[in-house]
């Protein structure tokens, strides 16, 4: 494994009077400065900006783009973030001037291509749910979840019901309680079983009269299918309330099972995880959601519509909509990315995506299971979430140390201390599209790190620009800006410890 | 203050009570599993505690947790050096690292406290 120097900024790597611009000659009169502008218009002097010839520039650049690790260059296991491998066929397709070049200001007659394949993803979504009425407006699975809570909110406004609680498993995504009360309602934590499945005495126990939804995730963060689902949506209707799914793993089911018919009321989509959607970066993401047919009223208008013509239109005519949640169509080219890969895929590849993420997952938890416990069973679905407690209490090696070292075997390191029923907490999703072979190195690389010194993993990992950040020191008092004073008082090249450097780089 | 003489609650917050006076920390066992910490969000002096309800957090490096009321009363002094300066928290959890003393509605600490030797028993089941 070799090491990088830290590159130099552009400001330290800046010259007086280096620059590549060549400007051609002027061919009007040239006058100073001072009879064109005000004194009290210009700056004391010019901008404190670094300067650079083009070719300074690149290679700053290109060495700070080496320096990602992405899933096009490593296999990524983030385990609830399903870092699937994207084709890069979608990608190509998003970017057509036939579809990127719309604009959604154009009149409806000439968006009828675009608006063909919005109502067949709300179709294909509504069909993979079970669940008929979509909206494709939410801008990400949180706001999904927001969006579908204030749906349950007027169904019971219009049912004249005071329904003020959310119930959400200890074990959910974090967005579920911040979604709850965004929306107005008490989260309310039901705790898991020994299985690492809800609880359900706790659940009967917690249900009741003010009981408006409950949030469930299916699989859930531990990567178990709860199979009292059934039993759960039963309980819940017989009270008058409504079943959520956070479909952030619904890598695991597409096709197997439908929502709706597991009794759910309302879900969202993580395009980004299960659809080929860009993973990250800040967005644009989308969070469609299907909900029961008799909620569709509520939907976020407009929706798209299909007259028996065959014209499509965008449906404002709503009068029991919540509103809007999102300008326009929603973000059309992420929705776009759903529409090839399901299209592609087709009902039966669809099936496959999710047996071979399935399959995937338990055949690497059987490569590490027994240096990596998994605490909630041998089997699991997409994911599964191994722990370090025994190499913690044994080696004083934590979770933290394990994915940090993974670094230095080239692979980006799994979800750690998430969820939180779990201690030291490793979750792993291998996804669909990684091979056998990576699987089995992956595997290779966590048994290794199992039996390394342990004062060597404390400051792993070794290979990087930036070794062991000091977190606290960067939540706490971060450097987020350069000033020349800094530079001038350490000396040049790459005179910065590497201390200092590491604070600003993880904030 | 020696840890087998407090009592603890199921979400590792410790108590020691001294007349109507309770004292609330963290335990030794919850500080290890949050490891670094970073900043801790106490309540003011003089506000109300309802027991079994979150009266603050604490955040690390691994996650942001709430801190749950023990007991009810009304808090009378809260350790601003702690909330200064974690290291004390992160070394002495018994002692110099309490957090609130708070005045208590009842003498008698709530049922689901748990003595020393059984929250020790509940910590080691869930270690394994």
């Amino acid at each position: 494994m070799y090491k990088l120097d830290t590159p130099p900024l552009l400001f330290e790597s800046s010259r007086p009077g280096r620059s590549t611009s060549i400007f051609p000659t002027s061919d009007v009169p040239t006058k100073p400065l001072a009879t064109l502008m005000p004194a009290t218009a210009l700056a004391d002097g010019p901008p404190p900006l670094p300067e650079l010839g083009e070719l300074d520039v690149v290679r700053h650049y290109m060495a700070l783009s080496t320096l990602n690790m992405s899933i096009d260059s490593n296999f990524y296991p983030l385990g609830s973030c399903t870092m699937k491998y994207n084709p890069k066929r979608n990608e190509r397709l998003a970017a057509l001037p036939g579809l990127g070049a719309q604009h959604p200001y154009q009149d409806e007659s000439t968006l009828q291509g675009l608006l063909e394949i919005l109502y067949d993803v709300q179709s294909m979504l509504g069909e993979i749910a079970g669940l008929p009425a979509v909206s494709l407006q939410p801008a990400a699975g949180a706001q999904g979840e927001l969006t579908a809570l204030l749906v349950a909110a007027a169904h019971f406004r219009d049912l004249g019901l005071k329904r003020t609680q959310v119930l959400i498993p200890d074990s959910a995504h974090g967005t579920n309680p911040a979604s709850a009360h965004l929306a107005g309602f008490d989260a309310v934590t039901i705790k898991s079983d020994a299985r690492g499945l809800v609880d359900l005495d706790d659940f009967k126990s917690k249900l009741g009269d003010l009981t408006a939804v409950f949030m469930m995730t299916n699989p859930n963060t531990v990567g178990l299918f709860d199979p009292q689902i059934a039993e759960i949506a039963r309980l819940l209707h017989d009270r008058g309330a409504l079943l959520y799914l956070d479909g952030a793993n619904m890598n695991a089911i597409l096709g197997a099972v439908r929502p709706g018919d597991m009794g759910v009321d309302l879900m969202h989509y993580n395009p980004h995880k299960t659809f080929s959607g860009p993973h990250g970066g800040g967005g644009p993401g989308a969070g469609p959601i299907a909900v029961r047919a008799d909620l569709g009223k509520y939907l976020p208008a407009p929706v798209v519509a299909r007259d028996a013509d065959g014209t499509y239109r965008l449906d404002h005519d709503r009068p029991r909509s919540i509103g809007r949640v999102r300008a326009f169509f929603g973000n059309v080219g992420v929705l776009f990315r759903a529409y090839c890969y399901i299209r592609t895929h087709g009902p039966e590849g669809l099936k496959n995506v999710s047996r071979h993420a399935v399959l995937n997952a338990n055949y690497l938890l059987s490569l590490v299971k027994h240096v990596y416990p998994v605490p909630c069973g041998d089997r699991c679905m997409h994911e599964f979430v191994a722990s370090a407690r025994s190499l913690a209490r044994d080696r004083g090696v934590r979770a933290m140390d394990i994915a940090k070292r993974l670094i230095d075997f080239n692979f980006h390191a799994p979800t750690i201390y998430f969820p939180l029923i779990v201690s030291e907490a490793l979750m792993i999703e291998p996804t669909e599209t990684e091979s056998r072979e990576t699987l089995e190195t992956f595997a290779a690389a966590l048994l290794a790190i199992a039996a390394e010194d342990p004062a060597m993993l404390h400051d792993a990992p070794h290979s990087t620009t930036i070794s062991r950040a000091d977190e606290v020191k960067a939540a706490k008092s971060p450097v987020l800006v350069w000033k020349p004073a800094h530079a001038a008082s350490t000396p040049s090249e790459n005179g910065r410890s590497k201390s200092n450097r590491a604070a600003p780089s993880v904030a | 203050m020696d840890p087998k003489a407090l009592k603890y609650s199921p979400t590792h917050e410790w108590v020691h009570l001294d007349g109507d006076i309770a004292t609330v920390g963290l335990s030794k066992f919850a500080v290890d599993q949050l490891t670094d910490l970073i900043v801790i969000d106490l309540p003011p002096v003089g506000k109300t505690l309802v027991a079994g309800k979150s009266f603050g957090e604490v955040e690390s490096v691994k996650s942001v947790n709430d801190l749950y009321a023990p007991v009810a009363g009304e808090v009378v002094a809260v350790n601003d050096a702690v909330a200064a300066n974690l290291q004390i928290l992160a070394e002495h959890p018994f002692d110099e690292g309490w957090l609130i003393k708070v005045k208590v509605d009842s003498t008698t600490l709530p049922a689901d406290l748990l003595d020393f030797d059984v929250y020790e028993k509940k910590i080691a089941d869930e270690a394994h």
